[in-house]
């Protein structure tokens, strides 16, 4: 009975119909029709917060080498000559402190991942200007503090390619939480959803 | 009543010759925090025998109140001391930003959403303020609240980084089913609109049950630090993911490890490794009256009172304890107490005129009692800084003034 045209119409009405009853919201229109569609030139110029493996990066490329002229023009006020002296965020430093009394959490140290660093001085940095070095000046940058904490040498290329490639020495550092982790005086009575 | 006690110990201090004292008292403060001219007409003898002020256009306090914030710059400490009922007035919901409070034309203020979604969309205000909209009364807490302040100070400097409104917005999750999800989607990456640009990755499933989008705060338009025209609200979960001045939310399959998620917000245990997206806010309590810089007048009844809040619920119990924590009696919780938002407990107290140590300690819906200090050092060791919701110690000395006696 399904084989004539009419019939297959009648189906797929009812089978839609079906779906529409248990998915109210969800999948095909939507419900309110309000707000704009993003055009693709909108969201290129918006999207530009970095995946760990490097999908957003733009095009362009920078050395430790040309990074080192623009860290000493517009980072080394705050973050010191060499990454290290401060006053602001130490860059620089602290491998093998983590586990100490006194830890040292440096860009070397405790950054899990380059693209963050890229995205981080991309999207805040300089602190006075931010958002205005171009991707070839926010390669070169990044390139420049990885090659003082010695994660890449001095004259490796950072690309959109090369980043994302590159091992933080604290990519494995982090776990997950594990609270309520406190002896409590009273016994806990319910399991709390987790997000 | 009772929070605003050392400003009533003022008035009586001053006894018959209040009105030219108090001006003189209030006059001071506002020049020390203001830097304003300390000149101010005495308050009338009688103010039945003269006309007051004309209605005007948007209210103000009393000149008489004079409890503020502190800014520290990047941050500003509620003056939880000075606070009634649950719900912190707009002007004195506490700050953090990281890159000051931008200036934003709400006319031309854009949300985007995108990324693996069906239907990627650009939203104006007007678009936003059209959808279906809801208000809860929410508190806020900053992660780093109370950590390295520890046993130090007045309850606004150790504990100010939190407060609680009602905020008024739409359901993120509307809009993300509006915008068509696709399979695969896991978390959502949302961007604000000031210099920093702070990014946050927050978890689908979150995103799609309590996440609010507000532009409302208290009845009005939430303030200009408090995200103006929108912000986004996790409720229940640190400070820090409610990401303000919104103007992106990308739909994607992984969490982007924003500098926010990585370097800071992360805590580290003695073992070297570091807890990372540890979102929700343990249950919490404080005293605020009394508490320390105040100062009680001498034997006699007093009301003790405070907040208690759980970023996982509702709060089911407080617990006072007048000995140091060796006895605990159960105060009373004042009505309503909702989930995720302040709840104000009282518990009336004779003071024998002794040097005491005050304590409170809550438990929500799930069970979870706040800890002992020791608890949560034993615990974490000492190199994390956030997630600090141990049980506060006030000590009254016997002349009655009240000092920080943590750790």
């Amino acid at each position: 009975m399904w084989r004539t045209p009419l019939a297959r119409v009648a189906w797929f009405l009812t089978f839609s119909a079906m779906l529409g009853m248990s998915l109210p919201i969800a999948a095909q229109s939507p419900t309110y029709g309000l707000g704009r569609a993003a055009t693709p030139s909108e969201i290129k110029a918006w999207d530009d917060a970095i995946h760990p493996d490097g999908r957003e990066l733009p095009p362009g490329s920078g050395m430790a080498t040309e990074g080192a002229k623009v860290y000493a023009a517009k980072c080394a006020s705050c973050h010191g000559k060499t990454g290290t002296e401060g006053p602001n965020d130490k860059l620089v430093g602290g491998q093998g402190t983590l586990n100490t009394a006194k830890p040292v959490k440096t860009v070397g140290s405790f950054w899990p991942y380059a693209t963050t660093v890229w995205d981080y001085i991309n999207r805040s940095m300089p602190f006075d200007k931010p958002g205005s070095l171009s991707p070839d000046e926010v390669y070169s940058v990044t390139a420049y503090v990885l090659s003082l904490n010695k994660i890449i040498r001095e004259d490796e290329v950072m690309n959109a390619k090369t980043l994302p490639q590159v091992r933080m020495p604290n990519r494995d550092g982090f776990i997950g939480d594990p609270r309520p982790d406190w002896e409590s005086p009273h016994t806990r009575t319910t399991e709390p959803s987790k997000q | 009543m009772n929070p605003r006690y050392s400003d009533r110990r003022r008035f009586l201090k001053t006894g018959v010759t209040l009105g030219a004292a108090l001006a003189a008292d209030a006059g001071a403060s506002l020049a020390a925090d203001d830097a304003k001219p300390a000149v101010q007409p005495p308050a009338p003898d009688d103010p039945t025998k003269v006309q007051g002020k004309r209605a005007s256009a948007y209210g103000e306090r009393s000149r008489f109140e004079n409890a503020v914030r502190i800014s520290q710059g990047q941050s500003s400490l509620t003056p939880l001391q000075a606070m009634t009922g649950i719900i912190t007035p707009s002007a004195l919901h506490f700050e953090r930003h990281h890159a000051g409070v931008p200036d934003i034309d709400p006319r031309r203020h854009r949300l985007m959403i995108h990324g693996m979604v069906d239907r990627p969309l650009v939203l104006t205000m007007d678009d936003l303020k059209r959808f279906p909209s809801v208000s809860r009364i929410y508190f806020m807490e900053c992660s780093g609240n109370g950590f390295r302040k520890r046993g130090v100070g007045t309850v606004q400097e150790a504990h100010g980084l939190t407060s609680c409104s009602e905020w008024t917005g739409v359901n993120l999750g509307l809009l993300l089913r509006e915008a068509g999800v696709q399979s695969g989607a896991t978390w959502i990456v949302a961007e604000g609109s000031d210099a920093a640009k702070m990014t946050r990755s927050v978890p689908i499933a979150k995103a799609m049950n309590d996440v609010l989008l507000a532009y409302g705060q208290n009845g009005e338009a939430i303030r200009p630090e408090q995200g103006y025209p929108v912000r986004m609200f996790v409720p229940g979960w640190e400070g820090n993911i409610s990401v303000k001045w919104l103007r992106r939310i990308k739909v994607v399959d992984a969490p982007y490890e924003t500098r926010e998620e990585t370097s800071k917000y992360t805590d580290l245990m003695p073992t070297g490794k570091a807890r990372q997206f540890t979102f929700e806010m343990d249950p919490k309590s404080l005293i605020t009256f009394p508490s320390a810089g105040q100062k009680l007048q001498g034997p006699g009844f007093y009301e003790i009172s405070g907040l208690a809040w759980s970023g996982r619920g509702a709060i089911r119990r407080v617990e006072i304890s007048t000995d140091g924590g060796r006895n605990w009696k159960d105060a009373t919780l004042q009505t309503p107490v909702l989930p995720i938002a302040y709840t104000r407990f009282t518990y009336g107290w004779k003071w024998d005129g002794s040097e005491v140590v005050l304590q409170s300690r809550c438990t929500d819906e799930h069970g979870d009692t706040q800890p002992v200090v020791e608890a949560l050092i034993k615990a974490r060791g000492e190199n994390w800084s956030y997630h600090f919701n141990a049980i506060q110690s006030w000590k009254v000395g016997k002349d009655g003034n009240v000092e920080n006696a943590l750790g």
